[in-house]
């Protein structure tokens, strides 16, 4: 379905497509129908800068089971880390 | 079958009277020829979308697909669009409502038209082609696995999806739904509240629901295509506006 799940998060950092590195300031989350991956439905991520054009944008389509196992894996780098 | 078709974008007067583009494709002929609305999915303007607009031309009507999208960059590739158009909160269903009577009227007024005007619409265009039956001038509308139309989207949701179904005393032509057994947005319990609400008010409507399909069983670049649903599906729907359209 076309869920119109969308939500955001406010990001500190960087990310790096098309061999350029861009800040990031947001990261845009959907769970839809994805434009490129071969899937019925998968977890969006745009990571944009709010000063750049979307174009420019750092675009992620996962399955809904790899980006729960990616989740878990920044979860647990995380947790190894703690407070830092 | 027309094997000669032009296809092409045009500019339109949408809502607000802002110019917007749109695909348009139509039989090569002198015509003249009914025309059809085809409302691209959330993901966008996509080219699956100008491909079932040039399918219906081939069957010899024309096709017009409004970029709903274009107020977000009307250069933008449509992967870049739909994610604007994800980080704004999609589009009003003022705007929807806006772009699409342009887009019927752009039909209406070209020299091959019959005048007659169908609607389409696939997902959420589904949903919109269900309110474009209740709120525009079409003569036939076909609403596929739309969602949202008797149910909201959760309330924890930043973009609320409200239920449309209270505008179906509006409802102006006759409607072919199609939906999938295994589809849980619509579900086949929402589809048949849409089933008993429209025999209530008298609405001449038809529901069709494949067993072995679920949602988006059209869309032939992704895994839930199905090809024994959206064959029979295609009949259907040309069966339907050619009984309304022609």
């Amino acid at each position: 379905m076309c869920s119109y799940i969308v939500e955001r998060a406010a990001l500190t950092g960087s990310a790096k497509a098309a061999g350029m590195w861009t800040p990031i300031t947001t990261a845009v989350v959907s769970v839809d129908h994805p434009f490129h991956a071969t899937l019925d439905h998968a977890l969006i991520v745009d990571f944009v800068d709010a000063g750049r054009p979307v174009s420019e944008r750092v675009a992620l389509e996962l399955s809904v089971a790899s980006a729960r196992e990616l989740i878990s894996c920044m979860q647990t780098a995380l947790d190894a880390f703690g407070e830092g | 079958m027309y094997q000669g078709l032009l296809a092409e974008t045009v500019t339109i007067v949408g809502n607000g009277d802002e110019e917007i583009g749109a695909y348009l494709a139509r039989p090569l002929g002198p015509g003249p020829f009914p025309g059809v609305l085809v409302i691209h999915h959330a993901p966008g303007w996509d080219e699956p979308t100008k491909e079932i607009a040039r399918r219906f031309a081939a069957e010899g009507y024309i096709a017009i697909s409004p970029n709903l999208y274009h107020r977000f960059g009307p250069d933008l590739a449509a992967d870049d669009a739909a994610a604007a158009a994800r980080a704004a909160g999609w589009i009003t269903t003022e705007q929807f409502l806006g772009d699409a009577a342009g887009a019927i009227r752009f039909l209406r007024g070209l020299p091959v038209s019959t005048g007659n005007v169908g609607s389409i619409g696939y997902c959420s265009g589904g949903r919109q082609s269900f309110l474009a039956a209740c709120e525009l001038s079409v003569d036939a509308a076909v609403d596929c696995y739309g969602a949202f139309v008797v149910s909201s989207s959760p309330p924890e949701l930043p973009y609320r999806m409200e239920p449309i179904i209270d505008r179906a005393p509006k409802i102006s032509c006759p409607i072919l739904g199609l939906f999938g057994a295994e589809d849980k947005n619509p579900s086949p319990d929402e589809v048949a509240q849409i089933d008993a609400e429209l025999t209530r008010l008298g609405k001449e409507h038809e529901f069709h629901t494949f067993e072995n399909a679920g949602h988006g069983f059209f869309a032939v670049d992704r895994p839930m295509y199905r090809v024994e649903a959206a064959v029979q599906g295609w009949r259907l729907i040309l069966d339907f506006f050619g009984r309304h359209l022609r």
